[in-house]
């Protein structure tokens, strides 16, 4: 089995959380620690601060890559890094844009999102993934002979908080290669402050494409309105993509961080990108689908079909 | 601007509760629904409204067998012109390499200045695209979520988290996949299928595109899934049951008791 990389993703000059938890992954396929790599510019305290968790560390620090752009990244690391060798990646926007354009430069096999490891067995690395929102799960079986690039959900793998490793930090700047692209980044575009603020409120009374009908977001509204000031409607992406309530209403990785007291889940299925915008609280799932993977992550589940719940429930707590 | 958008047939979601199957090894197929990859259309809606802007065609392709005729039919009635099938037995049992693989023998085959993917289909892979514009050479962005036309190139946005948009300039040629929300896709009619059921939608096979049947299929795929399961459920939620009536009043108090009401 060839090396093992960890590509560490920072920004604002601290180290992303989920690619912490890269140096677990990396001993589930091999025992050891991965070497991490760090690209960026003027990169050296990232680095310092990644080497208190792995072993080695190298980075590549260059005037192109101040911004991780996945195509200028792609072609550091595949001159960077040796063919044969195993690269991990936290599964994110990045690693979407970068990792499978790298596999091929680097004749890798490429499997994404995996949410399991179940070791190596000759040439084969044994994952674990999820299809259809969570609701089952599949072996996989990953050809390692030549290499390959693994994206790891984040949250599979504990991270490394004990920052003892002591690690060294070998420069490659040298080795990276014509930096040269034919996409550019411009500039970052902040979504626009809306109206309503759902992170500030206890209650998210919170509909997915359970809803059905734009005109049942009503449904979510009434229960709001009778359950008073404390409570605000969110939903999930679907809703948003369908224009029926408001991109700041979005609760997920690419919408808000929320963490209410009670959030209560009508409707929504429970994938990764969701569940990652929910960071607390007591969360209520309404869904009629027993087998829904959101029942796993709540701690009060309901099985009931919505357009008929919410109306009740909103009566009786009007009734109140 | 010539503009080939790739999809893909996928069960649709929606429409079934996945179960498994007698043996515990496969969901059970039978009675799925299958559709169109919700990102694909997408794709195809952003295809269409850059050739109405400026001219061109699209063409939709897809890696699949006869059943896929009814997904290119769909795609082609929203506006499409042109479908191209993409059909072997030695494709049956590709992995992501080997669908990127395919994708690009029908690339070279025609003069495409834009191609569009979906950012990710039924599997979550969300792979073929940046495989496909590695394999092209061609420069790529994934997730995008607003284009903008220019001279020989696009401004394009990304989706990244917390929604933010990361906006770059692109040269064209080039390879996009493209995230669900940057357009509404257009409603799809029974009369509009109906109007381009007689359109030929031609068939290419390795041999036509100078694929060697070895490096795709089940004979190039690296990445095998060996079964299905469903995972050991851990503890899970606390279920709620009895009557509506009953439930309701449960969770009342489950309301209050946690600063609910
Ligand atoms: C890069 C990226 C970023 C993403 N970011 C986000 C994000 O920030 N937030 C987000 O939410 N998603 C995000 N997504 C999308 C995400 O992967 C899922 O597609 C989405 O969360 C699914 O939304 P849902 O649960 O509402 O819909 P579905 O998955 O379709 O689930 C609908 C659920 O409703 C249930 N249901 C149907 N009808 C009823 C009824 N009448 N009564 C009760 N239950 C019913 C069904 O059983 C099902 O469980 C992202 C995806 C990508 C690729
Ligand atoms: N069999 C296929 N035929 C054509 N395009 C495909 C096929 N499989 C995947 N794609 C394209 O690749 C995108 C991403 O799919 P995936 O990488 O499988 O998640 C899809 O949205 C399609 O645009």
């Amino acid at each position: 089995m060839g090396q093992v990389f960890a590509y560490l993703v920072h920004r604002d000059g601290v180290l992303d959380d989920a690619a912490m938890e890269l140096i677990n992954a990396a001993k589930a396929i091999s025992g050891d620690a991965a070497t991490a790599i760090v690209t960026g510019s003027g990169i050296d305290a990232v680095a310092t601060a990644a080497a208190a968790i792995f072993p080695n560390v190298i980075k590549v620090d260059n005037a192109a890559l101040a911004y991780p752009n996945a195509e200028v990244v792609r072609k550091a690391l595949a001159n960077v890094i040796p063919a044969g060798s195993i690269v991990l990646f936290a599964h994110n926007t990045f690693s979407m844009d970068c990792a499978p354009g790298l596999s091929i430069k680097l004749g890798a096999s490429f499997v994404s999102d995996i949410v399991g490891i179940d070791g190596v067995e000759g040439s084969a690395l044994k994952v674990i993934r999820q299809e259809f929102g969570g609701e089952v799960s599949t072996h996989v079986n990953v050809d390692i002979a030549g290499g390959a690039v693994v994206a790891v959900r984040p949250g599979t793998f504990t991270a490394d908080e004990s920052k003892s490793a002591g690690g060294t930090v070998t420069d490659k700047s040298a080795d990276a290669g014509d930096l040269s692209a034919n996409r550019k980044f411009i500039e970052i575009v902040e979504p626009e402050a809306g109206d309503v603020d759902i992170t500030k409120a206890d209650v998210l009374i919170s509909i997915g494409r359970g809803i059905e009908d734009e005109e049942n977001i009503e449904l979510a509204m009434n229960l709001k309105e009778a359950m008073g000031n404390a409570a605000e409607v969110s939903c999930s992406r679907p809703i948003v993509d369908a224009k029926w309530l408001e991109p700041a209403r979005q609760v997920g990785t690419s919408g808000c961080t929320v963490k209410p007291k009670v959030y209560m889940a009508c409707g929504i299925s429970g994938s990764f990108q969701h569940l990652g915008g929910i960071k607390g609280g007591l969360i209520i799932a309404i869904n009629k689908n027993p087998n829904a993977p959101i029942f796993q992550a709540a701690s009060v589940g309901i099985v009931a079909n919505i357009i008929e719940f919410l109306p009740a429930l909103t009566e009786k707590i009007e009734e109140m | 601007m010539e503009i080939l958008v790739c999809v893909k047939r996928v069960p649709d979601s929606a429409e079934n509760e996945i179960e498994m199957n007698s043996e515990g090894n496969d969901i059970e197929r039978d009675d799925l629904v299958y559709s169109v990859n919700e990102w694909d259309n997408y794709a195809v809606e952003e295809a269409i409204q850059i050739v109405d802007k400026v001219g061109g065609t699209v063409t939709v392709v897809t890696v699949g067998d006869e059943d896929c005729d009814e997904i290119l039919r769909r795609e082609m009635a929203m506006g499409a012109e042109k479908g191209l099938l993409l059909n072997d037995d030695a494709f049956a049992g590709s992995d992501c390499k080997g669908i990127a693989t395919i994708l690009k023998g029908a690339v070279q085959k025609g003069n495409y200045d834009l191609v569009l993917t979906g950012a990710q289909a039924d599997e979550g892979a969300g792979a073929v695209g940046g495989m496909l514009a590695a394999m092209l050479d061609l420069p790529y962005a994934s997730l995008v979520n607003k284009i903008e036309l220019g001279e020989g190139k696009l401004t394009i946005g990304r989706e990244i988290e917390g929604g933010n948009r990361e906006m770059n300039e692109i040269t064209l040629p080039c390879v996009l996949s493209i995230q669900t929300g940057i357009n509404e896709p257009r409603y799809v009619g029974i009369r509009g299928i109906r109007k381009v059921s007689g359109v030929e939608i031609p068939e290419l096979s390795a041999a036509d595109m100078g694929i060697d049947a070895a490096s795709v299929g089940e004979a190039g795929a690296g990445v095998k899934k060996v079964d299905y399961f469903v995972p050991e459920k851990g503890e899970g939620a606390e279920m709620l049951e009895g009557s509506t009536d009953e439930i309701i009043a449960k969770l009342i108090e489950i309301l209050k008791a946690n600063g609910g009401l």
